[in-house]
């Protein structure tokens, strides 16, 4: 048990590391001319590469058998919201000058605001519903099937990320690829037949 | 004690060791994730220093602002104007281009200034630089929301056109950046239709605002900046003041250009600042000033309505864009 709380230690400082450094070049005033502009956009890429950390946990274990992944997933998700609500901050602050009454017009102005708006609303529930009480408070199954709206939340901060860039999509595509592959495994492991003969493939272990 | 056998490590070294281990795990990753994050986040490049501009005329303050060739508003640093740049030949991360450009060779250069024009001529650089130079502080207004004010050096383009005589024909001018994937990177990546074109009405080409600026701050043009020539339209969206220009064509009919080829329903041929018209995923509203942390109200035409409203008179700007 002490391997994993250390291995949960790795990840949580290094999840820690971006915002240390991000505080530190702010602190120094070496973050360019437009602050607020690398704010934005350093938590903003955070979320989603959580995110597609989160998503990626299953696949891993299933192709690589690297079944300890899993005890970091929440952590991992739950640095997805954390980097999510410091976006989120950002631009409540400084965007809108905490008007908050701004903020729905402004959603609805501007599409990309309103798909990462979502996907922040989509992750919400899953980090309220995080904590092992909720777990059993809702059961496992139903727990689980409310945490597939994680899978929401990623595909809609890509379509946030991709409806603000210009025209260098390239960054933004990625992450759909990344994340549409690890969603397209999950579904082609639940609908495909699984094989049978090979019962210790660890590819395809039902768990 | 004593009884210890040579090949069991002590239980106090064994842990020590342990400790150390993971210790060096920590620090090991932590150090990994702090080099990839500085990958991804360059700090802002060092200054590159320009060549002095000799015998800049300031017209007058009172009369320079009353004609738009000056504004009151505080000057955005030489350090932001250099590192904080859209020039997508070079990087189309906005802080990536000072680094990018830097070492970027500007000699030999020439402009050619050909099409429905009576004396085609191409101009070296070194000849351009001789144009009787200005001071222009303009306001900066790029289509994403941010501003900056920034001192220009150059000329009018009146008076380089006047120099070949465009035939009655020509209606409008089209210009063209350096096609060099060697020089320019990003030339070799399909982010945009390359080279990048631009183009004005003669009308608005021949305004007393609009310049071709060779210099800021009263030094040439660093490279990420457009060196060492470039246009300036201070009524329109940053992109259409086109950088690093080596040919200018008289025309009779619209030109294409880059922006309005990537994206038709989000930019158009004129451009004009105006907050009135949002752009289809953001609004136009409002800016950013760099260096400031609220956001301004962005002015009809960039705050150059009296000198240039004119040229649209009658227009649809909604419809003409």
């Amino acid at each position: 048990m002490t391997n994993v709380r250390f291995f949960k230690t790795v990840v949580f400082v290094n999840a820690l590391v971006p915002l240390a450094l991000l505080v530190l070049d702010l602190y120094r005033k070496q973050v360019g001319p437009n602050p607020l502009d690398v704010v934005t956009k350093t938590t903003g890429m955070l979320t989603l590469i959580f995110l597609s950390l989160t998503v990626a946990v299953t696949p891993l274990r299933k192709i690589f058998g690297l079944n300890s992944l899993v005890k970091v997933r929440r952590m991992l998700g739950l640095f997805a919201f954390f980097y999510g609500s410091l976006h989120l901050l950002t631009y409540i602050s400084f965007d809108r000058a905490f008007n908050l009454l701004s903020v729905g017009p402004d959603v609805v102005k501007r599409p990309f605001i309103l798909a990462g708006m979502t996907s922040f609303l989509l992750m919400l529930p899953l980090a309220i519903t995080s904590t092992n009480k909720m777990v059993k408070r809702l059961g496992g199954k139903s727990w689980a099937r409310l945490h597939r709206l994680v899978y929401l939340a990623a595909i809609a901060g890509v379509v946030h990320f991709w409806m603000l860039v210009k025209s260098d999509t390239r960054l933004p595509l990625t992450f759909g690829f990344i994340v549409l592959f690890l969603l397209g495994y999950r579904l082609l492991v639940k609908y495909m037949p699984a094989p049978q003969p090979d019962t210790n493939s660890s590819l395809f272990r039902r768990d | 004690m004593q009884d210890k056998s040579e090949n069991v490590t002590d239980k106090q070294v064994y842990l020590n060791r342990r400790l150390f281990m993971r210790a060096a795990a920590l620090a090991g990753t932590a150090t990994a994730t702090t080099l990839l994050y500085r990958r991804l986040n360059p700090r802002p490049a060092e200054p590159v220093k320009g060549d002095k501009l000799q015998e800049v005329v300031q017209a007058p303050q009172e009369a320079a602002i009353k004609q738009g060739l000056a504004v009151t508003d505080q000057l955005t640093p030489f350090d932001a104007i250099t590192n904080y740049n859209n020039f997508y030949e070079f990087d189309t991360s906005k802080q990536g281009v000072a680094y990018a450009a830097k070492g970027f060779v500007t000699r030999p250069w020439a402009v050619s200034v050909e099409g429905l024009v009576n004396k085609p001529k191409v101009f070296d650089i070194d000849e351009l630089l001789k144009f009787p130079l200005e001071q222009r502080i303009y306001r900066l207004r790029c289509v994403e929301g941010w501003s900056m004010v920034i001192p220009w050096v150059g000329f009018p383009l009146s008076k380089l056109l006047e120099k070949v005589e465009p035939t009655s024909a020509a209606r409008y001018v089209a210009f063209q950046t350096l096609l060099d994937p060697n020089r320019m990177p990003y030339q070799r990546t399909g982010v945009l239709d390359w080279p990048y074109v631009e183009g004005l009405r003669l009308d608005e080409a021949m305004h007393p605002l609009t310049i071709m600026a060779t210099g800021m701050y009263d030094e040439t043009l660093p490279p990420q900046d457009g060196a060492p020539i470039r246009l300036v339209v201070p009524w329109k969206y940053g992109f259409k003041s086109i950088k690093s220009v080596v040919k200018i064509t008289l025309v009779a009919d619209e030109p294409p250009t880059t922006w309005n080829i990537q994206a038709p329903d989000e930019y158009g041929f004129y451009s004009n600042v105006n907050p009135n018209v949002p752009h289809p995923r953001w609004s136009q509203a409002t800016e950013r000033r760099i260096g400031e942390y609220g956001r301004r109200n962005t002015l009809l035409f960039n705050g150059y309505g009296e000198q240039v409203a004119h040229l649209y008179q009658g227009m649809d700007l909604v419809k003409n864009f």
